[in-house]
């Protein structure tokens, strides 16, 4: 295929020419499996900075001649998801920004990426504020927490909440981020409406040292477990069996998630891990990712060494484009071998949480399939 | 169970989703109904009672049957019929799942074949098997499903329950003093069985129904469940059960828009030639098919081709 760069490439560098190129094309192009990064400037240098997992992480855009275009072109499979920066480096100094061609943003805490679609990639319609979706309402639970002090965790209830029925409890590491950065409060309006999860209650709750407190931490388990469920079961109408607990997290939070539910086993019957941070060692314990990941690696090196079934069903996804995905990969047949019921999904795309908020729909809807084939309002 | 003995020349009028419940009223004052309404939103479970919005679209007075309400009542004072219910939905839900499982295994079988590189005249009719396999397994479920529901009525003759008995003079009561009947969306199978449960239809007379998205599909012949896009697993439809069978002929297919992909023409070519020679009608917000004497009469609907394509603003 002849992509658009190399047309104007090949072609007279006349103002007029690459007038019409960028009037003509919207950016990056996306040409079959082909994308091109374009930048438009005086630089010494301009270099794209992605987050894809297997490629330089680092590269150089080229500049054509007699022009201030500067160009890379590189592979992208059907349906990937890539987040990314520009670098401009003038007098040996680089400044880091969005690519002003390109509208399409992913906030996450941090900031703000850019973000490139590939053939075949669209944006979930679920993710969108439905007019037809009532919404849910949020209430903050605070208590005297014996292990951490006070804490507060934000709960939602669901549109059609009734004090008189009794419902499953979702438990989210990282709520605020996932409310924030995934759209997850409008998910939850959208597929209750649509009866694809039934009615449930949600907590999500924050750590301020969730590196510590997510990395396989005692006192976080029995948070959890000891503190945080049964006060919310006094509060509100939860069902207590494990088929009606669910934790989910990403990345550490994933950890969290298994890790607590491996010292309570049987306790939560469902659990959703997103991209887990799930280190581990074939020997030693000494690790490539650094100390934060010590306490993983243990709990990981333990938990693969003697897998056990410690919940019921555990819906996994992860990234191709993340380093984490040769360990999630490799813990699938782990989890599935101790007799759970195991979903796993791939997506092309990296350690995000848009990655993240693509899988919900799939993810909850599996772990707690709603009446959705029965009901028709 | 039997075709509701409603006689034949009442309208039947079924709409698509509704979300301010305005056609509602627009279709009373249509049918001239002049009088109260009889309302059944047991679909909503147990928040049937909730229908201060749409009895204000009514702009009629209405009556709540309150089915659901009423079936709780039942239950609390039948335990030995209650627990014969509970075997028997076991039961019609395992029929269920080994009915999906047996579809499912043909139409791995039809995928597998589709992408082969033989002649196009041998795939067709191995489309044409795919079709005739499926309509059996339609037709035994189906036939399954009634041998249920009559074996149960046998042996747990609802009639004979005094509570049952009780209920039903009660609701006879209330519809007599109605001139129309409102049956509300929500879940099929609470919609269904209570209607079933207390023999709803028997005492409707010769007094139009207006019902939708559940509500119509629980009037027709047979029930299709379908979904192209859900959260997880195959876009397969199946039969639920039989209907009550006042609207016939038809596929009612309520919120095709969110319910029905398009862009699969091979799909809805098998789905209507399955379905034959019953019309398949996608039915959103405006949608309205009228039958009289249990044939369609007059209708709007997007209408499912054989040939993969749908006529949008059909009429009939």
């Amino acid at each position: 295929m002849s992509l658009a760069i190399n047309r104007l490439a090949a072609g007279p560098k006349t103002r007029e020419a690459v007038r019409a190129f960028f009037a003509h094309h919207s950016f990056p192009l996306v040409e079959g499996d082909t994308i091109t990064f374009v930048w438009r400037g005086d630089a010494q240098e301009v270099k794209l900075h992605h987050w894809v997992f297997g490629l330089e992480s680092a590269q150089h855009l080229t500049r054509i001649e007699h022009t201030s275009v500067w160009y890379l072109s590189m592979p992208l499979p059907p349906a990937s998801r890539v987040e990314y920066k520009f670098e401009i480096i003038h007098d040996g100094h680089g400044r880091w920004i969005h690519d002003p061609l390109n509208p399409h943003l992913a906030r996450d805490p941090y900031g703000a990426n850019s973000v490139a679609h590939g053939n075949g990639y669209t944006v979930p319609e679920w993710i969108h504020r439905d007019s037809a979706s009532p919404f849910g309402t949020y209430e903050f639970v605070e208590f005297p927490s014996a292990v951490f002090g006070q804490r507060q965790t934000k709960v939602y209830l669901p549109a059609r909440f009734r004090r008189t029925r009794q419902y499953p409890l979702l438990i989210v590491h990282d709520g605020d981020d996932y409310l924030n950065y995934t759209a997850l409060g409008t998910i939850l309006d959208n597929l209750m409406a649509r009866r694809e999860i039934p009615d449930m209650i949600v907590a999500f709750t924050n750590s301020s040292h969730r590196l510590v407190e997510y990395a396989n931490d005692e006192r976080h388990a029995r948070f959890l477990t000891e503190e945080l469920v049964p006060h919310l079961e006094s509060q509100y109408p939860l069902r207590s069996q494990p088929q009606s607990r669910c934790l989910m997290g990403a990345s550490f939070g994933a950890v969290a998630s298994l890790s607590t539910a491996h010292r309570y086993p049987g306790f939560y019957g469902r659990l959703l891990l997103q991209s887990g941070s799930f280190a581990f060692t074939d020997i030693g314990d000494r690790n490539r990712r650094g100390p934060l990941f010590d306490n993983v690696v243990s709990f990981m090196n333990q938990f693969r060494d003697q897998p056990t079934a410690v919940s019921e069903r555990v819906f996994v996804s992860c990234g191709t484009y993340e380093s984490l995905i040769y360990e999630n990969r490799s813990l699938i047949p782990l989890l599935e071998a101790t007799g759970m019921d195991v979903r796993f999904r791939e997506a092309r795309d990296g350690h995000n949480w848009e990655n993240w908020r693509d899988r919900l729909r799939e993810g909850l809807s599996w772990l707690f399939p709603g009446p959705f084939l029965l009901v028709y309002e | 169970m039997t075709v509701s003995s409603h006689q034949a020349e009442a309208p039947i009028v079924l709409l698509g989703p509704q979300t301010d419940f305005s056609e509602i009223g627009e279709v009373l004052d249509e049918f001239r109904v002049a009088g109260p309404v009889a309302l059944i939103t047991t679909g909503w479970q147990e928040n049937e009672r909730e229908d201060e919005a749409l009895v204000e679209q009514l702009r009629r007075p209405a009556v709540n049957l309150a089915l659901h309400a009423r079936s709780e009542r039942v239950y609390a004072l039948e335990p030995l019929y209650a627990k014969a219910r509970a075997a028997r939905q076991a039961r019609l839900q395992h029929l269920q799942r080994f009915y999906r499982m047996r579809l499912e295994a043909v139409d791995e079988a039809a995928r597998a074949i589709a992408v082969r590189h033989v002649e196009a005249e041998l795939l067709l009719e191995q489309q044409s098997i795919t079709v005739a396999q499926m309509r059996q397994l339609d037709d035994d479920h189906l036939s399954r499903c009634q041998a249920e529901w009559t074996a149960f009525d046998q042996q747990w003759p609802a009639a004979e329950q005094a509570s049952i008995a009780q209920e039903r003079a009660a609701i006879a009561e209330q519809i007599d003093r109605c001139a129309a009947i409102v049956i509300a969306g929500g879940h099929l199978t609470a919609l269904l069985n209570r209607l079933r449960l207390f023999d709803v239809l028997a005492t409707v007379g010769n007094k139009p129904i207006v019902a939708w998205s559940a509500g119509a599909m629980s009037l027709s012949d047979r029930i299709v469940l379908f979904h192209d896009s859900p959260p997880f697993g195959t876009n397969l439809a199946q039969m639920l059960d039989v209907g009550l069978g006042l609207a016939r002929g038809v596929v009612v297919m309520p919120d095709p828009r969110h319910r029905l992909r398009t862009d699969q023409p091979q799909d809805v070519a098998r789905f209507t030639q399955r379905m034959a020679p019953a019309q398949c009608l996608g039915m959103d917000p405006g949608a309205r098919l009228v039958f009289r004497g249990g044939r369609l009469v007059k209708g709007l609907a997007d209408r499912l081709l054989p040939d993969g394509r749908i006529e949008r603003g059909w009429r009939a």
